[in-house]
């Protein structure tokens, strides 16, 4: 898949790009910053100006004014010559005459075509829950917009949530501070159970119950009623919540169909190489919506994080313009729920051991190995322990795993070994 | 009302104003070059990285730890680095000068 292309020349070339989101508009910034002489056009379906999405289930939700906060500014685009096209979709990709089909009609030509679509959430087909209106998911700045009307609408503030990960949590904490009864439903016996380790899927328990959210684990949504004004949610044990309306937030489906009807390769995600190129040359993807192989972790992945979809915009703009292809990355993420702050550097799956480290009150950090090394650090209010652990994760060196543990001695590079 | 000048790395002089809201954002409104913001301002990212002169710096004051912790991220950091989206836009930054970091 790799090209060659370098010095590249590029004054009277097309590049267009799918999604202007994290990975679409870092993307075109990083396009024209790096030297991109010809055009540039992001077409997006969202109307908004492009917006950050980790605050909406956080700051975005909390706020009444609700206002969004944007990417860019405005101005931002035009003065380097980015021309947006939102409230647009793009139908299909038509890679013989590459051209770009949006749903209005209009065709887009492109030299370099990039497909940031990223994902949308993944509603699951419950009886009764596609079929009644009280339901919203947590992904656009739409969905922050309707989920506080119908906040302010309930007097009873009874609030469901379909599942207990980063989103619905997150969400939860949110509501929590507006006043609202949360209930959070998950599938599994503990939250977070697929990516996180038992010690943190306990403590984030602890601390929303605590808070006084009702967290039921173990419960299969089965299906949804309506009574009177409310929702009924109804789990297989028969256990039903009521609700005035129900957040979805499960998981996501990627958003790969154009992908797919072009014939591009696609397992899972759209699978690109290491300068975000896919089965076609002229053709990239990055963000959520891609696979690409780790050389850190020695496999393949799919990140949905801020930061991947930076480091790629990046890495995807620095090929097309220079010919580089980017050093390899250790993926970041983090997560803000009431006064806690989360931070997690590398990918714990695969480890074989765990190492807390207890702070203070409040404040620990999980590092996980494997074997000797160490393949991931989360941190909960302790941002010594993430940039350690990043700093030890990007050169690959070991630790004391004693050491780690032993809080008498402080975090520095004495626990080298 | 805070007046106040960003130097990019491209040692281009930008000169901005505002009265709420982070300097980071502030920053990103006027498109001031490598400030990114990447986190939207909640001290996870460490792409909002500025240089203040001394003077400043010791009016603006320290970072708090988890911002200083953040900072040891980046090589370019110096005893006068701070994350902007941490420092509030306010009469008191009045026309001072930062230098973008990275
Ligand atoms: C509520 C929430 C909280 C989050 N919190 C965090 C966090 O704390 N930390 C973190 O690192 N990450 C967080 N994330 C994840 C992060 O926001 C995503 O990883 C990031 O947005 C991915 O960017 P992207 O550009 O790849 O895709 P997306 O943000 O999904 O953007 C894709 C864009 O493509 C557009 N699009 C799709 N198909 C078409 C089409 N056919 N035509 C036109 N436009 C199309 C969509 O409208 C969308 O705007 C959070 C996500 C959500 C939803
Ligand atoms: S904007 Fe992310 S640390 Fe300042």
């Amino acid at each position: 898949m790799q090209g060659t292309e370098s010095g590249v020349e590029t004054l009277s070339m097309n590049a267009v790009v799918i999604g202007a989101s994290h990975a679409g508009v870092n993307f075109a910034f990083n396009l024209r910053q790096q030297g991109w002489q010809g055009t540039i056009t992001v077409v997006d379906s969202d109307p908004e100006l492009p917006y950050h999405r980790p605050p909406l289930s956080k700051k975005t939700l909390q706020t009444t004014e609700c206002v969004p906060t944007p990417l860019k500014a405005e101005k931002a685009y035009a003065d380097s010559n980015i021309q947006l096209r939102l409230g647009q979709t793009v139908d299909d990709i038509d890679r013989e005459n590459k051209q770009i089909k949006l749903a209005a009609g209009d065709i887009i030509g492109f030299d370099k075509l990039v497909i940031a679509t990223g994902c949308s959430p993944f509603i699951p087909p419950i009886p009764g829950l596609l079929s009644q209106s009280k339901y919203f998911a947590m992904r656009t700045y739409a969905d922050v917009k309707a989920i506080q009307s119908a906040l302010s609408q309930s007097s009873d503030k009874d609030v469901v949530i379909i599942g207990g990960g980063y989103i619905g949590l997150e969400s939860a904490a949110s509501f929590k501070s507006l006043g609202a009864n949360v209930t959070v439903i998950e599938k599994q016996e503990k939250i977070l159970s697929r990516v996180t380790s038992p010690v943190m899927s306990e403590f984030l328990s602890t601390l929303h119950i605590n808070k006084g959210i009702s967290l039921e684990t173990t419960k299969d949504v089965v299906g949804v009623k309506q009574r009177g004004n409310k929702q009924v949610v109804v789990c297989g044990d028969g256990t039903e919540y009521l609700a005035d309306f129900i957040l979805v937030g499960v998981g996501v489906r990627l958003n790969t169909q154009l992908a797919i009807n072009a014939g591009l390769i696609v397992e899972e995600g759209i699978k690109v190489n290491g300068v975000c190129q896919t089965s076609d040359p002229d053709i990239f993807a990055i963000g959520d919506c891609t696979k690409h192989f780790s050389t850190v972790y020695d496999r393949w992945i799919r990140l949905e994080s801020v930061q991947n979809a930076v480091d790629q915009a990046k890495g995807a703009a620095q090929y097309l313009t220079k010919g580089v292809t980017p050093a390899p990355v250790v993926p970041w993420f983090w997560s803000d729920q009431y006064e806690y702050k989360l931070q997690i550097v590398g990918l714990s799956q695969g480890y074989d051991d765990l190492v807390v480290r207890n702070e203070d009150e409040g404040q620990f950090s999980v590092w996980y190995f494997q074997g000797e090394r160490l393949l991931c650090v989360e941190a909960v209010n302790h941002t010594k322990s993430y940039v350690l652990g990043t700093q030890i994760i990007k050169k690959d060196l070991r630790v004391n795993k004693q050491l780690i543990a032993d809080t008498s001695t402080p975090l520095s590079k004495e626990l080298l070994v | 009302m805070a007046k106040v000048i960003f130097i990019t790395q491209a040692n281009e002089s930008v000169e901005v104003e505002g009265d709420s809201g982070s300097l980071m954002e502030l920053a990103v409104q006027n498109g001031v070059y490598g400030i990114d913001g990447d986190c939207g301002g909640v001290c996870s990212c460490a792409t909002c990285h500025i240089h203040l002169s001394p003077e400043d710096f010791d009016k603006v004051g320290a970072p708090a730890e988890t911002e200083s912790d953040m900072l040891e991220l980046d090589d370019n950091a110096t005893e006068y680095s701070r994350l902007c989206c941490q420092i509030p836009v306010s009469d008191e930054i009045d026309g001072m000068t930062f230098t973008v970091a990275g």
